[in-house]
């Protein structure tokens, strides 16, 4: 399995990651790179194997519906980029 | 003082030999003075370090010290830590304050620990040698030509150099337990859920973990004892009754059986690694133990499929930094995409863009089950090799590292040589297991040299036994690098 | 050549809880912006999920109420995008194993019944809103409603008209007031619902789909629907191909446009998520849920034909919603079982189209159950006829007195059976009308109806009706 350059802009674009062309090149040699050391996975026989999601095998704990949080939206929006009335502001959504 | 054990402070600060003020002091003063040239530290704040031994001090004072009041302690910077800048070594969170502790801060903090300051890492613990930090590298205190491990490079490196008595670490593919090893220190990874992971900054969720790193084990038993426990903010955080792990440190290791995997004593690891660790055996048989040959056949699998399940799981963790609701935005950018895009283009640095990528990739529609599904599926083998190995014995030993520290740039150009510094250790992290390392001599040049030991589930206390019993017997953890006094 | 719709609908139900399915902050509507947002909502580094056991609760519930298989162990995953009101860059939701498998509804049309098959419902967190009003070009984002619980129902494509598509969204929204795990109230986006849309020609294969996000009204749902079929046919008539898309419906202009933002190839990279563990149901919790659940609309149908002789329609009707059936409930208990068809008669009768007409719920009837009830009993002992029933029910309705008995009594309404009383009134209609009483005797039928009407008139309707026509019959035949 090789990346071809179009892999690689399309990997970039799902990330949110901007490549320079220069960048999307270097990048795709590493990345081959990486994927070629991980191809041996593939001559593993696994047929029948449950995945392995979780380091141990223990079920959800469930939290009581119970209100804990109070407002600390001034203490929150301290380290924010932009905030205008109490909101996040980002470049305008287009639905 | 510098080189006192974690016992031997606590008895002095109850004894009042030395308050928790001047204890803090020294240390912040050997930080002004060390840390230019090793960058260990990367946030520092005086007042706030003082203001806690103030309060250690009236605690010590009032008589209700616990055996940690008043001990100075510095936290990896992947740990939020309330009023601290908190920065997983990155840019993205260069001016991140954070809001909030978590809870290993937390239950550090309520021992009475002062906290020195925030330590370099690897870039949200993507790394094995803190080469990949926003914030430059750490330096080896053995030799600033080498790298001192990572990702919590900066950890070992402060305690290395006599900084901090102590430093929290994480290890999600090795990166408490090869630092440790590459530094000449003790350090601990527990078992999976053993500490919360709230508040600590995610890189693999699965296989995330956080521990104690110190001079000895029974300096980590204190912390352990400290650090884990069961925390209702996290669900994978398991619900058992608290440990003290100190419990069997002074138990002789008469019976214990020893398992000695072949895949770690074949091809890969350096010569002077190897006597080191069969050095290091020896002792323990003199010591009462008994070796045994166990197999993990799958162990050489455990770096490529850790590099599918780390990268996809990184690759979602940090899907948050975007630029919206705190850390790094791009100064210029267009529309709601180009903020997204540039801002993270800027803020990561190029291993943790490289795992995004690669993560992205594997769980990409059409790959998820050739790599994602396939690699966790193996993940199920390593950890079954394990459990059959743990038939035949108490803990496994090991090398830590295939070699001992590195010259800076080694192996940056290539990020698969540099995955492959961390084969002994990836597996335990697969399976969930407690590792830990602890110096066992030293190799070429005089480097440290680093002895694994893996624990059964829950096995902490058997083996910080071990590691202690042979403390008591070696001097390898009282070495200090030279030329830092 | 005729044309068959093909429509499967997923709906987001907001569940009642009283905190967020995976952190400990409010859920409460209206609030001040982000101040509902905590650590966990806004994402902070280094915060985790944990589930809230209600939540659960909700979703055992509804997989009860419509007959599914509640999945023994069920696995969260993360739906991985990038949008601002998704504070993660990720959905935790459930996406191979839903806790909800299987299942269904029944709908009704009329006198039609059809069975709706649901492919599933899973547990899932709400995003935050993006609000568009002007910050010098930029949207603000509030993320309060972010982590809100949510149930996604999901049906197979069974519907084949916009008049199912609705009758099944009533149906559900109804279904999940019902059992108590949403409150339904659409304006407050408390039951959304997305139309999966797509046109054949009968026998042919499934054509492309395109979903229609976020209906928030019934009407809505049915011009959507019914603008989106006519713009596909038009689309395939005219030799362009459908192509799978997310449309937006502007009721404004009543028309339906692609989304751009989800014009990118989407990719949404699920996976098991690391920070939860799975979700085990055993028997012994859905038991206890179960003993916990009211009696089902399915249930209660089948009870009222056979405690209350209704029909299976009439039986519908009355279990369309909880507050309706409630009320019937309370009816019948009050006026008896006997009178359970009349009971039913004047719920979806008279009191229907009074509520009707004013835009009301049963549940804000001006008239109660054992109001009506007690009414309901004065015409079953013949206290009053149908016709003052009415008047009674008028004056109920307007607030005129506190019970049907009070209204008869102060208003005089009792119906008047001494048949010595009457016999006088029919002499005097009698003499007052030789004119009719000649016109009957010469054949005229109508003439008698006449007769009957005067002598109702003279005693203002509250002459026992059949009283007054057998005794005239017996002077008239005499």
């Amino acid at each position: 399995m090789s990346l071809t350059p179009e892999d690689v802009s399309r990997i970039a674009l799902l990330s949110r990651i901007e490549l320079s062309a220069a960048e999307r090149e270097s990048t795709r040699g590493q990345l081959n790179g990486i994927l070629g050391f991980i191809e041996q996975l593939q001559a593993v026989d696994t047929a029948g194997i449950e995945p392995m999601a979780h380091a141990v095998d223990v079920v959800q704990r469930l939290r009581p519906d119970v209100v804990t949080e109070s407002d600390r939206r001034a203490d929150f929006q301290a380290v924010a980029p932009e905030t205008e009335a109490g909101l996040y502001l980002v470049p305008k959504v287009i639905e | 003082m510098i080189n006192s054990s974690l016992p031997e402070l606590s008895a002095a600060l109850a004894a009042r030999k030395v308050s928790a003020i001047e204890l803090a002091m020294l240390f912040l003063d050997r930080i002004d003075r060390l840390n230019p040239g090793l960058n260990a530290f990367i946030a520092l704040d005086r007042e706030r370090t003082l203001a806690q031994a103030k309060a250690a001090d009236a605690t010590l004072a009032a008589g209700t010290a616990g055996p940690l009041t008043g001990i100075p302690l510095a936290h990896k910077d992947i740990f939020c830590t309330k009023g601290w800048r908190t920065s997983c070594g990155s840019r993205m969170l260069e001016n991140f304050i954070s809001p909030y502790d978590a809870h290993v801060v937390e239950k550090l903090t309520d021992a009475g620990m002062v906290t020195l300051g925030k330590l370099n890492m690897d870039e949200f613990a993507m790394g094995s040698s803190n080469e990949t930090s926003y914030f430059g590298p750490v330096k080896n205190p053995w030799d600033s030509s080498r790298v001192p491990g990572g990702s919590s490079g900066g950890s070992a490196a402060a305690i290395a150099a006599r900084l901090a008595p102590a430093a929290t670490g994480t290890d999600t593919g090795g990166s408490i337990r090869q630092p440790a090893a590459l530094c000449g220190l003790t350090g601990l990874k527990p078992t999976y859920g053993v500490v919360s992971r709230y508040g600590m900054i995610a890189f693999a969720s699965s296989l995330d973990q956080a521990g104690p790193m110190a001079k000895s084990a029974e300096d980590c038993a204190l912390l352990l004892t400290a650090m884990a426990g069961f925390d209702t903010r996290d669900s994978t955080s398991l619900e058992r009754p608290a440990e003290n792990y100190s419990r069997d440190l002074e138990r002789p290791l008469t019976g214990l059986r020893i398992g000695l995997p072949q895949e770690f004593f074949g091809e890969g690891m350096d010569a002077d690694v190897r006597a080191a660790v069969e050095t290091a055996l020896a002792e323990y048989r003199k010591l009462g133990a008994t070796t045994v040959e166990v197999s993990l056949p799958n162990s050489g699998l455990s770096v490529p499929a850790y590099y599918v399940i780390a990268p996809a799981e990184a690759s979602s963790n940090l899907s948050r930094f975007d630029g919206v609701r705190y850390g790094y935005r791009a100064p210029e950018y267009g529309d709601l995409n180009d903020m997204y895009s540039k801002s993270r283009a800027q803020g990561f640095g190029a291993e943790v863009k490289r795992r995004i990528l690669i993560g992205t990739y594997v769980l990409s529609h059409g790959y998820y089950d050739a790599y994602y599904l396939k690699a966790q599926k193996i993940r199920r083998l390593i950890a079954a090799d394990f459990q059959k190995a743990f038939e035949s014995c108490d803990v496994i030993m090991g090398p830590t590292s295939p070699s001992v520290a590195f010259a800076f740039g080694a192996k940056s150009a290539d990020p698969v040589q540099m995955y492959l510094s961390d084969i002994y250790t990836i597996s335990t992290n697969l399976a969930g297991l407690p590792g830990m390392s602890l110096p066992c001599g030293f190799g070429a040049n005089n480097m440290p040299v680093g002895l694994q030991i893996i624990g059964r589930w829950f096995g902490e206390a058997k083996m910080l036994q071990a590691a202690h019993q042979y403390q008591k017997a070696t001097d390898w953890h009282t070495r200090m690098p030279g030329g830092l006094s | 050549m005729s044309w068959e719709i093909v429509i499967g609908l997923e709906t987001h139900a907001q569940l009642q809880t009283k905190s967020k399915i995976f952190s400990g902050s409010s859920i409460a509507f209206g609030a001040e912006p982000n101040v509902q947002a905590n650590a966990v909502d806004i994402a902070l580094p280094g915060v985790l999920p944990v589930l809230n056991r209600e939540a659960v609760v909700c979703a055992i519930k509804f997989g009860l109420a419509v007959g599914a298989t509640i999945a023994p162990r069920s696995i969260f995953a993360r739906k991985n995008y990038f949008y601002p009101d998704l504070p993660k860059g990720y959905q935790i939701s459930q996406f191979e194993i839903p806790v909800v498998q299987g299942g269904g509804l029944a709908i009704r049309q009329g006198e039609q019944e059809k069975f709706v098959h649901l492919t599933r419902a899973h547990l899932e967190e709400d995003a935050g809103k993006s609000l568009h009003e002007d910050f010098h070009g930029k949207s603000g984002i509030d993320l309060n409603r972010a982590g809100t619980p949510l149930l996604e129902i999901v049906t197979e494509p069974d519907m084949r008209s916009s008049a199912e598509a609705v009758a099944y969204a009533r149906a559900l929204h109804a279904l999940v007031q019902w059992i108590g795990i949403c409150d339904g109230n659409m304006q407050e986006g408390s039951f959304r619902c997305d139309a999966n849309v797509s046109v054949r020609r009968p026998g042919e294969p499934l054509g492309t789909r395109r979903e229609i996000k976020n209906l928030n009204s019934f009407r809505f749902m049915q011009q959507a629907i019914d603008f989106e079929v006519q713009w596909q046919i038009n689309e395939i008539v005219e030799g362009r191909a459908i192509r799978q898309a997310t449309v937006l419906f502007d009721p404004d202009t009543g028309e339906t446009r692609a989304m751009r933002s989800k014009e990118d190839a989407h990719d949404y990279r699920y996976f098991p998520d690391p920070d939860l563990l799975p979700l085990e149901i055993g028997a012994g919790w859905i038991a206890e849920v179960k003993s916990g659940l009211p009696e089902l609309p399915q249930a209660m149908q089948a009870r009222f034909q056979v405690e209350y002789g209704l029909s299976a329609y009439d039986a519908a009707i009355l279990t369309a919603s909880r507050a309706m059936a409630d009320y019937y409930v309370a009816a019948v208990t009050v006026a008896g079982a006997a009178n359970g068809k009349a009971v039913a008669n004047w719920i979806m009768g008279e009191l229907a189209a009074r509520l009707n007409k004013n835009d009301m719920d049963v549940a804000a009837s001006p008239i109660s159950a054992a109001q009506l009830a007690g009414l309901i009993q004065r015409i079953a002992d013949n206290t009053i006829s149908n016709n003052i029933a009415k008047k009674v029910f008028e004056a109920l309705w307007n607030g005129e007195g506190r019970s049907a008995d009070e209204i008869i009594e102060l208003q005089g309404l009792k119906q008047i059976t001494d048949s010595g009383a009457i016999e006088k009134i029919i002499d005097e209609v009698l003499t007052a009308n030789q004119k009719s009483v000649e016109e009957f005797r010469a054949g005229k039928e109508k003439a008698f109806n006449a007769l009957v009407g005067q002598a109702m008139k003279a005693t203002k309707g509250k002459a026992n009706p059949q009283q007054v026509n057998d005794l005239l019959k017996k002077k008239l035949g005499g």
